[in-house]
């Protein structure tokens, strides 16, 4: 029996050895290797992002125009879903059980544990049909967020629209702040003012249970950082002005941009056809922009700042001014009308200063200015003569801020074209042309475009005799003024005399006898208007109505331009329509209704008019 | 009875009694450290008896009062009751295991708990205190050496019925705490070739699951004849116990990978596989493992702090005040509260070892060595299970987990052995 003792230490030898693989054991999962530690938090750490509350955007008069209003997303968790009547919950969701389903698959398939989005962006009225009965759908839930929602029905190309990035932006640099679902300004000022109106987004770690309940902050919210919300925008938009513009465009094609010349704001900003900015917001929101989409008239076409035509008649001043200034012109010079060279709009009297010449918008005469101020002789070759002088011409031009973006705070700006030498060349090859190639642009056609802004632009630095400042819409960030380069002068090559040498013969375009802009007549209020017609040919139907102008002539308050599509004559329908905008603007009401009728539906009956 | 309290006091093996109560005190520590919420901070004020007995760290002070009481009358208890009594115990024991299983209402898929009004009682738990003195009472009376088959087969059925009983009742882990009696049998003369088989059987388990079947049996097959021929010379005389050693690992493995596919429900071969690839099934049966695993994993060198454990607290491990008490210990202590809990247990068997071989009767050693290897496999099996080392067997950790049965079972199991003990000079006197 006495050996047997001995069996006690193998009994201690197999305590030992069990305690020893243990204590090893416990060694490399708690000290060697660290992965438990991250598996524990991410197990029980939840980072919350708060988005902060995006910033308002207002009118010049500090009227709403964008605000925020909560809405609400019906969550779904596919494993918690029990017996659910699939008949009733459409019935209180007011949705077809086909789509139901199919929204359904695509939760599933996105995961069955965790919540995704079944239905978006319900309004409060929708929230409140379910919300009481969601009770007897048990894995369906209420997510609330913020979305935009509009105190005007107006200015949709401008303000652009709030959506959810899109995976392809998510995978740029730029956006790296942003995860997947995330909101963020995808055109117009809610994309250029994007940083600031999103704020600063706040992130507080949670520590939460096996089943996601918060059960507090994370080391007492040490590592927390709070939300900012985002800056208002102030923009200078007069959203009467902006109203009465969209409501004379109805049922045309074109655009309405309206600047105060002393500090570049805008404040009409028309693109016709148009479309209410709540369309592309809430519930429905995709199905809504696939129709604006697929319309055929393109509402979303973004015409003042996209849209390129040729000027026109309203270029002549361009080209007088560049004539003036490289002293090749006087405003006392004078050409005949001849005919031969370019036909001419309509019989007149003879051109015999440069007054005259605008106010009846003179073909043969600008002909010649600017076969004056291109061929000056540097070369004995008149095709070499023709380069020499359009690439001198081209960079005066240019000083207006055409063929360039202008930098106004939208996206998407078009460059527009002031055509080149070296467009010439590659079209005609070097030499291939003259001056009888290009004469076109003399009267604004040809391989010559601009864009409604530019147009108005050119218009805001007639008025200023000189310079211009940057068209912009926003002229307050938060409490602070606009960016600083709107703030800044751009002079253009032409000096300050050569603009009043132009200016009267604009005021006799509106208010001198036989002027082709007598319909933008304000004179019974004692308002001189400065203006030029426009008739742009196009290989698009009928011409296009243009007619620009700035008011008052003495001390310019409104610069603005009028594109009608197909409208014809510039003279009948788009200085009217832009005399009807300067009185708005200027007097704050508007008498002369008669001319709200004439301009009453679509372009083709002035086209009959004429 | 004692002839005088100071000199029975003097006679009780205090050191026991005193890791015994550094281990409860601090098991109710983690209790209360799993049970508490930082929502609502667990304390006395304001609170009735009612709302406090909601709480598991406050029944868990009931239970330990209760079993302060117990460990008194178990001492002051005639030793010889023990004896006398041992086989009306176990008789008792099994009746109450029969009528459980009739009787009782399934609770988590068992039907183990006996419910007396408020209290409900796992008999399982007091069949291992009866069978222990039973089998001990019983191996007094015969030789395990001598090869009497009659005495075995007695020996084996009084081990086996109760884990049967408990089987049928679906408490499977408690009734694999029998297996533990084995260490003792073994102390007592059993022959250790059990043991080997047993470990040998274990090993196969998990090697058929890794491996497939006859690659296992090629690579026994090529082990053995390697063995044989590098020995051939003295191997050439024992062919056939050669050949029947083969036939004996090679009939394992059939056996085994029988065992396994048709003795074990599906459940229970899950959790031995996700003992192998955890990774497996990570949100159902490899869910209690990972996050075991990941509560004390971070818990580092030196834990997180009393009540600062997340992985416990916030319920990613189930059952954190049973079973995976651990798990709190692991977290808010780390590795060196886990130290001081295995060398905690190390010291108690290392006690109970000493006091188990200075007993003079077969009774009193088999008893004492029988409640260290209960002890033992519970703490093997359930720090194990933990760790990833064993299967998700659902026992507790002995005076650490919450629970009145368990703890009271535990007590009673040491405070006979203590009882014997302290009588032990006197058995001598006499």
């Amino acid at each position: 029996m006495q050996y047997l003792e001995g069996r006690k230490y193998v009994v201690q030898t197999i305590f030992v050895v069990v305690a020893l693989l243990f204590a090893a054991r416990l060694f490399y999962i708690q000290v060697l290797d660290g992965s438990y530690k991250l598996a524990a938090d991410r197990n029980s750490l939840q980072r919350i992002v708060q988005v902060p509350y995006r910033g308002l955007i207002f009118d010049r008069n500090g009227k709403l125009m964008v605000q925020n209003t909560p809405v609400y997303d019906l969550m779904v968790v596919p494993r918690e879903i029990k017996q659910l009547d699939t008949v009733r919950l459409c019935e209180l969701l007011q949705l077809p059980i086909e789509e139901f389903r199919l929204a359904l698959t695509a939760a599933k398939t996105y995961s069955r544990v965790k919540a995704s989005p079944l239905i978006q962006n319900l309004s409060t009225p929708e929230l409140a049909a379910i919300q009481d009965n969601l009770i007897d759908f048990p894995g369906f839930s209420i997510r609330a967020h913020m979305a935009r929602s509009y105190k005007t029905e107006n200015l949709a190309h401008a303000l652009g629209y709030v959506g959810a990035i899109t995976p392809k932006l998510l995978e740029s640099p730029k956006y790296a702040k942003y995860i997947a679902g995330d909101n963020l300004g995808i055109t117009g000022l809610e994309s250029f003012y994007e940083k600031t109106l999103m704020g600063r987004r706040g992130v507080q770690y949670r520590m939460v249970n096996v089943r996601g309940i918060e059960k507090g902050a994370f080391r007492d919210g040490e590592y927390d950082t709070l939300s900012i919300a985002g800056l208002d925008l102030h923009t200078s938009i007069d959203s009467e002005l902006q109203q009465y513009g969209e409501m004379l465009m109805a049922q045309k094609r074109g655009s309405i941009v309206a600047l105060d010349p002393k500090t570049g704001e805008i404040l009409a900003f028309v693109s016709a056809p148009y479309f209410e900015p709540a369309r592309l917001s809430g519930k429905g929101m995709g199905n809504r922009y696939m129709d604006l989409l697929n319309n055929p008239d393109r509402p979303l076409f973004n015409r003042p700042l996209m849209a390129t035509y040729p000027p026109g008649s309203v270029f002549k001043l361009v080209n007088e001014l560049v004539a003036l200034q490289m002293g090749v012109v006087t405003p006392y010079t004078s050409f005949p009308c001849n005919q031969r060279l370019v036909k001419c709009t309509h019989r007149h009297e003879p051109p015999t200063n440069v007054g005259i010449a605008i106010k009846q918008s003179c073909n043969p005469y600008f002909y010649q200015v600017m076969r004056t101020a291109i061929m000056r002789g540097r070369s004995s070759n008149p095709k070499e003569d023709a380069r020499l002088g359009l690439a001198e011409w081209r960079r005066q031009v240019m000083s207006f801020g055409l063929g360039q973006q202008l930098g106004v705070d939208l996206g998407s700006e078009r460059k527009g074209s002031i055509p080149s030498p070296e467009l010439y060349d590659k079209m005609y090859g070097r030499h291939g042309w003259n001056f009888r190639t290009i004469y076109s642009l003399s009267i604004g056609q040809g391989e010559i475009g601009i864009t409604g802004l530019q147009m108005a632009n050119i218009m805001a630095t007639i008025a200023n005799r000189g310079y211009y400042y940057t068209p912009h819409f926003v002229r307050g960030i938060g409490q602070g003024g606009p960016l600083p380069e709107y703030k800044e002068r751009h002079y253009t090559n032409v000096d300050p005399q050569h603009f009043d040498a132009i200016i009267p013969g604009m005021q006799a375009v509106v208010e001198g006898r036989g002027g082709t802009g007598n319909l933008a007549s304000l004179a019974q209020f004692g308002i001189s208007v400065a203006g030029k017609t426009g008739t742009v040919q196009n290989a698009h139907g009928p011409d296009h109505a243009t007619f620009a102008a700035f008011a008052p002539a003495e001390d310019p308050q409104i610069a603005i331009a009028v594109f009608i599509e197909n409208a014809g004559f510039g003279g009948s329908s788009a200085a009217p329509m832009a005399a009807l905008m300067m009185e708005k603007y200027l007097r704050g009401k508007v008498e002369r209704t008669q001319w709200e009728t004439w301009l009453e539906g679509d372009a083709s009956k002035f086209i009959r008019k004429r | 009875m004692p002839s005088s309290p100071a000199r029975y006091s003097r006679s009780l093996d205090w050191v026991t009694i005193g890791i015994y109560a550094l281990m409860v005190g601090l098991g109710w520590l983690n209790v209360y450290a799993a049970s508490y919420s930082p929502d609502a901070p667990a304390g006395f004020a304001g609170q009735s008896f009612q709302e406090l007995m909601a709480n598991n760290w406050f029944k868990q002070i009931v239970w330990i009062g209760t079993a302060v009481v117990l460990m008194v009358i178990l001492v002051v208890v005639d030793y010889k009751a023990y004896d006398t009594f041992a086989y009306v115990f176990y008789a008792v024991v099994v009746l109450l295991l029969l009528v459980t299983l009739f009787i009782a209402r399934p609770i988590a898929g068992s039907r183990s708990w006996l419910e007396l009004g408020p209290v409900r009682l796992q008999p399982a738990e007091f069949a291992k205190f009866a069978t222990a003195l039973a089998v001990s009472r019983f191996m007094a009376g015969i030789n395990l050496r001598h090869q009497n088959w009659r005495d075995q087969a007695v020996l084996a059925g009084m081990t086996l019925l109760p884990p049967l009983l408990i089987i049928a009742s679906n408490e499977t882990g408690q009734a694999l705490v029998f297996g533990a009696f084995l260490l003792a049998y073994f102390r007592e003369g059993m022959s250790p070739l059990i043991l080997i088989i047993l470990a040998a059987a274990g090993v196969i388990l998990i090697l058929a699951l890794l491996i497939p079947k006859l690659w296992l049996i090629g690579g026994i097959t090529l082990i053995l004849g390697g063995v044989f021929l590098v020995n051939s010379r003295v191997m050439r005389h024992h062919l056939p116990l050669a050949l029947s050693v083969w036939a004996v690992v090679v009939g394992m493995v059939f056996g085994v990978d029988f065992f396994f596919n048709q003795v074990l429900q599906p459940h229970q071969r899950k959790r031995i596989e996700v003992l192998i690839n955890p990774s497996a099934d990570p949100l159902g049966v490899g869910w209690n493992v990972t996050q075991s695993k990941i509560a004390i994993g971070s818990g580092g060198l030196m834990g997180k702090g009393f009540l600062e454990g997340t992985q416990t607290k916030f319920d990613f491990v189930p059952e954190q005040s049973t079973d995976f008490i651990f798990c709190t210990v692991g977290e808010e202590w780390g590795w060196m509260g886990s130290i001081v809990v295995i060398i905690l247990f190390m010291a108690l068997l290392m006690r109970l070892v000493y006091v188990a071989e200075r007993q003079k009767s077969v009774f009193g050693r088999t008893y004492g060595y029988c409640v260290a290897s209960i002890f033992f496999f519970h703490f093997a099996v359930n720090v194990g299970m933990t760790i990833g080392l064993a299967p998700v067997v659902g026992i507790p950790l002995p005076l650490f987990s919450y629970g009145g049965s368990s703890l009271w079972s535990f007590t009673i199991l040491l405070f006979i052995m203590l009882a014997i003990d302290a009588y032990r000079k006197q058995d001598l006197v006499r």
